[in-house]
């Protein structure tokens, strides 16, 4: 669409202004967040009032920082974070993408009601089913590094292994998997192939696409889950960043500090996005074309 | 293909009855990890919620679990309302009014508390009362914070749904001109999407301080000082708003995104050949824009509708419900009673509900948006 002007600078102009006002008020939180986890406390409430707020004006130093990381074991909530949502990412892909082969590409009687059930449970939020969860996995028995135990709270499984599977991506590969020619699927049985030779050489290598979505959507649901982490990690070991949060908002609640570790913990998600920018929005893209 | 008479027909169809077994069974096998899985996290937990809406299941209770039916559900929907005549002299007969010249009415806690004339009307609370002539009509309620939770989750869907389905069109047409670094403002809009709602809610509580917060430092700076602060998420008349203002510029970036990758399926031939026509802007959005968009505004309509019924987090983090139950949600709701109230059953109720007005209201825009053949 091409919008009309009196002369084209002045249009293009006015296009610049508008595009440029509407970044601005994407952008001004996250400016607010890392000015002020440079400011002391004091003079961090104070500039709310004016444009300070956003310049690193009057004084500047890390201390906030190294309060944070004094009050907070930064370094393992960031370890535990990036390990769970690191395997949970692989496992999610490898378990999604083959099912979603199995419901794009073979035929097995239940099929579709098995796969309209799974669309259904996309409406339930989950917070809803949080607490028989929580009833449920403090049931089930584990083997771990001390041995046999019942029970998964305050560990890295009950984390993980809950949200490998997810309806979401299996429904991506499966559309994805089903727009994939027949001849191919077709041309490896001659060969002799097995299904699953057929799903790891001839469908996985072309699938890069919908292998980068469901690992973005599942990066950010993972590294950003918050009630989970904070209903079943009890102990320190096996706690997230987001759970972190709450360390700060306990005694004395120092905004700067909390500034500092909101910076901490959204920056490998912001450096993960910007690098992968275009993967990013082409990918959450590609869940709507097929409608 | 044809075939040589010695060859029969039967080992090929015997063959070809084992490969469709073989196939069945590597379906069954390769499907199983993700059904196992899903079956025991997200199923069986949904089964329990179900199951534990029709009992009395608390976390920890001394008492046997029993089956109580309905209950759950009456206790959380019985809507009634119910009349009061004014109070009038019993000698003279004329009704009583105050120095305002109000009529009084008796107090309702006479019907509501353990009147044995009225028991239909027992236990239940007062959630909106209005004049009606003379009389004063209550709107009561079994579970009043109930209530106002679904009202306040239809509301804030009702109102986000549209709203950023429609910003997020304006801005996916303007994030689709052909101008130089027009990729970094994409990327720039997209950004509160990849970032954790709890880390976005703390920041706008700064943005909504009722002293010197960033909105009110704005407002008061565009019109000179003359605008008296205000306290966004302490007002009940403000909170929910704020909350739906915060919540659309999270997720719009993410919605944008999906009606550009619609735009772009549309073929630039169509506006070249509406723009030899002598097509305006307006009539080329009318016939080939929005056409061309229906599926996709048919998915970004159900979806931000399943996310909007979600309400939870914002809540959690910024106003806790409050104030005055403004900001309460159905998400909110069940988790509180189920988790820290221990009381699974009202909790689990609480989903199953949701989960059938969710369900109703999908299929309801499914029917209502479906492809209409002539």
């Amino acid at each position: 669409m091409i919008l009309k002007g009196s002369s084209p600078r002045t249009s293009l102009f006015w296009r610049y202004t508008v595009l440029i006002l509407i970044a601005l008020i994407f952008i001004f939180p996250i400016v607010f967040m890392v000015v002020s986890s440079l400011k002391p406390n004091l003079q961090l409430l104070s500039d709310t009032s004016s444009l300070r707020a956003f310049l690193p004006v009057g004084d500047i130093s890390l201390n906030n920082y190294i309060d944070a990381f004094k009050r907070v074991p930064i370094g393992l909530f960031m370890f535990n974070s990036l390990f769970i949502t690191a395997v949970t990412l692989i496992l999610g892909i490898f378990v999604n993408s083959l099912a979603g082969f199995s419901f794009a590409i073979l035929k097995w009687p239940g099929k579709m009601v098995v796969l309209s059930i799974l669309i259904a449970t996309m409406i339930v939020p989950f917070e809803t089913i949080a607490v028989p969860l929580l009833l449920i996995v403090n049931k089930l028995p584990m083997i771990g590094a001390k041995g046999f135990k019942i029970g998964w709270l305050d560990t890295y499984h009950v984390q993980i292994i809950p949200f490998i599977a997810d309806a979401f991506g299996i429904f991506l590969f499966t559309q994805f998997f089903r727009d994939i020619p027949r001849e191919l699927v077709e041309a490896a049985r001659i060969d002799g192939a097995s299904w699953f030779q057929i799903y790891r050489r001839v469908f996985m290598p072309i699938a890069g696409p919908v292998v980068a979505t469901a690992a973005i959507l599942k990066f950010l649901a993972m590294y950003n889950s918050y009630l989970w982490p904070l209903m079943v990690s009890q102990s320190e070991q096996y706690r997230p960043v987001m759970v972190g949060l709450q360390y700060f908002f306990q005694l004395n609640v120092a905004w700067g500090e909390i500034m500092a570790y909101l910076s901490i913990i959204t920056l490998p998600v912001l450096l993960f996005y910007l690098w992968l920018q275009r993967a990013f929005i082409e990918s959450i893209a590609s869940t709507g074309v097929k409608g | 293909m044809p075939q040589s008479p010695l060859e029969t027909a039967m080992p090929v169809g015997l063959d070809h009855f084992k490969d469709k077994q073989k196939e069945a069974l590597a379906g069954w096998l390769m499907a199983s990890p993700a059904i196992l899985l899903l079956l025991t996290f997200l199923i069986l937990p949904f089964l329990f919620a179900f199951y534990f809406s029709f009992t009395n299941q608390r976390l920890i209770s001394p008492n046997p679990t029993e089956w109580v039916g309905l209950r759950n559900f009456s206790r959380l929907l019985t809507v009634r309302t119910f009349s009061l005549e004014p109070v009038a002299d019993p000698t003279t007969g004329e009704l009583v009014r105050d120095e305002k010249g109000a009529f009084s009415y008796p107090s309702l806690r006479n019907y509501t508390r353990n009147n044995p004339d009225y028991p239909h009307l027992d236990g239940l609370r007062e959630w909106r009362s209005w004049n009606w002539g003379n009389k004063r009509v209550y709107l009561l309620a079994s579970d009043v914070v109930f209530m106002k939770s679904l009202a306040n989750t239809l509301l804030f869907v009702l109102i986000v749904a549209p709203l950023q389905a429609g910003l997020a069109l304006i801005l996916a047409i303007l994030i689709n001109q052909p101008l130089r670094g027009i990729n970094v403002f994409r990327t720039i809009y997209f950004m509160p999407v990849v970032i954790s709602m709890v880390v976005i809610a703390l920041l706008w509580r700064f943005i909504y301080d009722g002293n010197n917060g960033l909105l009110n430092s704005l407002l008061s700076l565009i019109t000179f000082g003359a605008f008296e602060p205000i306290d966004w998420l302490g007002n009940p008349n403000t909170a929910m708003g704020a909350l739906i203002a915060m919540s659309i510029w999270q997720a719009v970036g993410f919605h944008m995104v999906i009606w550009l990758s619609g735009l772009q399926t549309i073929p630039s031939v169509l506006y070249e050949a509406a723009s030899v026509e002598g097509a305006n802007q307006r009539q080329q959005f009318r016939f080939i824009t929005w056409p061309g968009l229906r599926n996709t505004a048919v998915l970004i309509l159900i979806v931000i509708t399943i996310q909007a019924f979600g309400l939870f987090t914002q809540i959690n983090v910024m106003t806790r419900g409050g104030p005055l139950d403004s900001t309460q949600s159905i998400v909110f709701q069940a988790f509180i009673r189920g988790f820290e109230k221990q009381d699974i059953a009202g909790g689990s109720a609480i989903s199953v509900l949701l989960f059938i007005i969710v369900l109703v209201v999908s299929l309801v825009q499914r029917y209502l948006t479906r492809e209409r053949r002539l």
